[in-house]
């Protein structure tokens, strides 16, 4: 991987930042050119609420190459409190206990490496909330 | 536009071919289109496939493929729109033909899976999705269609048992398929007892990993001496991240390249004899059942389980086996199912057939429900 694919989605992956419809309001995450809703251009960044609840979750089991050494893991469907969908790993739990609702956090985590010599990749999981 | 017509269709196996390579196993189904077609003169060939890049660590395969059965100096080039790429290939050439620039276009399927490890399939399967926030998480293919299951099952009470009825049904059909690579029956209780792939989705309710090769030939319909027509081909696409749908258990792009084919063809649903979707797993089969039109939402899993998509059903679907059974060499998979209703309607369907079988829908997915391509084909 370059150097640059990596670097120039360091300020959304480790902030959770997205982009919000100045016309309609609809935020989105990843970031967008357009507004799929209303069609505006007009769209600027916004930070993204770091806590949610697990709408559906998975066990990979089988993983890619690269994610071996993580597997088996959780990968969620999160609806962020603000209304934005996030796709996360949510880890520091047992896959049996996590349930549709459950309250999680981002938490910023290593995501995988480039071979032995290449980049080391971070980004965000989420892990339950401890309230 | 002109009427299109099925001129030809030629299949391979669907295996693991150690001892053929993507260009051998192309050969044989694109040779075998054209003799049926009883022709030798093509002008175009469209070739679908999703992982040669990777699998294969090839590409340009418009010429190699044209090169593969003797042909220079005709059209060639690759269409790629990752499991549906069959599907949109076949809506690719048939526009060639129908508007008058071709006259005789070889749309062809293939994909060589076991050149790779299970690791790297995978890897390969998730270039349907965001590199970059999909399948930057980890998530697999089939993690995402697990993500969809567990949300079906929650918001419509369906059973897993009702859900895994869709690729028990598969297996029944495919037995004395010539083409499928698993042509024997799976009981409901050995899928439930196999072991998780992605929770809440069991190994046995996903289609695997297999070679293979489906060559169609398309010409226009005066000439022809086959009668099987295309009424219809419509593709559509939806938000490529899962996270923006309005409703997870909705594929909307199924809901709208149907809804175009169904009024292009001028056919309604109850006009559809024999019906191949795309199980990749079972729920997608299910989903597919109810976005194409044919049940309620909510309904598909208990619709299944109740015997309606039986060869013998209200609705025969995956009369050769499905993605689960036939088999699922991706960039090949829409061409397959094409050539199938090709060969319903034409009665060729040997112990698969659906007696009498006039119209049939064929439809494909690429991604979780991101790209659907619908043919309707119809007896003349």
């Amino acid at each position: 991987m370059s150097v640059p694919r990596y670097w120039r989605e360091i300020k959304y992956r480790y902030r959770l930042i997205g982009e919000m419809c100045t016309d309609c309001g609809a935020a989105f995450f990843p970031r967008r050119a357009v507004c799929p809703r209303c069609g505006s251009k007009d769209l600027e960044e916004c930070k993204l609420s770091e806590k949610g609840a697990v709408v559906s979750w998975t066990v990979v089991r089988n993983p890619p190459a690269g994610y071996e050494k993580y597997a088996p893991y959780v990968v969620a469907l999160i609806e962020l409190d603000d209304g934005v969908r996030i796709l996360s790993q949510v880890v520091d739990v047992e896959p049996e206990e996590v349930e549709a609702g459950m309250r999680v956090e981002a938490t910023f985590r290593r995501v995988r490496e480039d071979g032995s010599s290449g980049i080391i990749e971070y980004g965000y999981k989420f892990r339950p909330v401890i309230e | 536009m002109r009427s299109v017509s099925v001129a030809g269709v030629g299949l391979t196996r669907i295996k693991e071919h150690w001892e053929k390579s993507l260009r051998d196993l192309f050969a044989e189904a694109a040779l075998k289109a054209l003799d049926d077609a009883g022709t030798d003169e093509i002008d175009a060939v469209y070739v679908s496939n999703m992982g040669s890049a990777t699998l294969q660590s090839q590409l340009h395969l418009g010429a190699m493929m044209a090169d593969a059965i003797g042909k220079r100096g005709i059209t060639a080039l690759r269409v790629e729109a990752a499991s549906a790429s069959g599907g949109v290939a076949f809506h690719e050439g048939v526009k060639a033909v129908a508007s008058g620039l071709h006259d005789c276009v070889l749309v062809g399927g293939v994909e060589k899976m076991s050149d790779a490890l299970p690791g790297e399939v995978a890897a390969a399967l998730a270039m349907a999705e965001d590199q970059e926030y999909t399948a930057y998480t980890g998530v697999t293919k089939l993690g995402l269609n697990a993500l969809v299951h567990r949300r079906y099952m929650e918001r419509f009470g369906a059973e897993a048992k009702e859900i895994a009825m869709f690729a028990v049904r598969g297996h029944e059909h495919a037995v004395g398929c010539p083409h499928a690579q698993y042509p024997f029956k799976v009981s409901v209780e050995r899928i439930l007892a196999s072991p998780m792939e992605a929770d809440p989705i069991h190994m046995l309710e996903c289609s695997s990993v297999g070679d293979g090769a489906a060559a169609i030939i398309l010409r226009p319909a005066e000439e022809a001496e086959d009668g099987v027509e295309v009424a219809s081909t419509a593709v559509a696409t939806d938000f490529y991240h899962l996270t923006e749908r309005y409703d997870i258990t909705v594929f909307e792009a199924v809901r709208w390249a149907a809804a175009r084919a169904f009024e292009a063809a001028g056919v309604s649903h109850k006009d559809i004899d024999v019906l191949e979707v795309h199980d990749d797993t079972t729920i997608t089969g299910v989903v597919s059942l109810e976005d194409l039109g044919f049940v309620e939402k909510g309904k598909g899993a208990a619709f299944v389980a109740e015997g309606n998509t039986a060869r013998g059903g209200e609705l025969p679907t995956n009369t050769f086996g499905g993605l689960k059974a036939r088999g699922n060499p991706v960039g090949a998979t829409g061409l397959y199912q094409i050539a199938e209703i090709a060969l319903q309607l034409r009665g060729e369907a040997g112990p698969c057939q659906v007696e009498g079988a006039e119209t049939g829908l064929a439809q494909s997915l690429g991604g979780l429900g991101t790209t659907c391509a619908v043919t309707i084909l119809r007896r003349r």
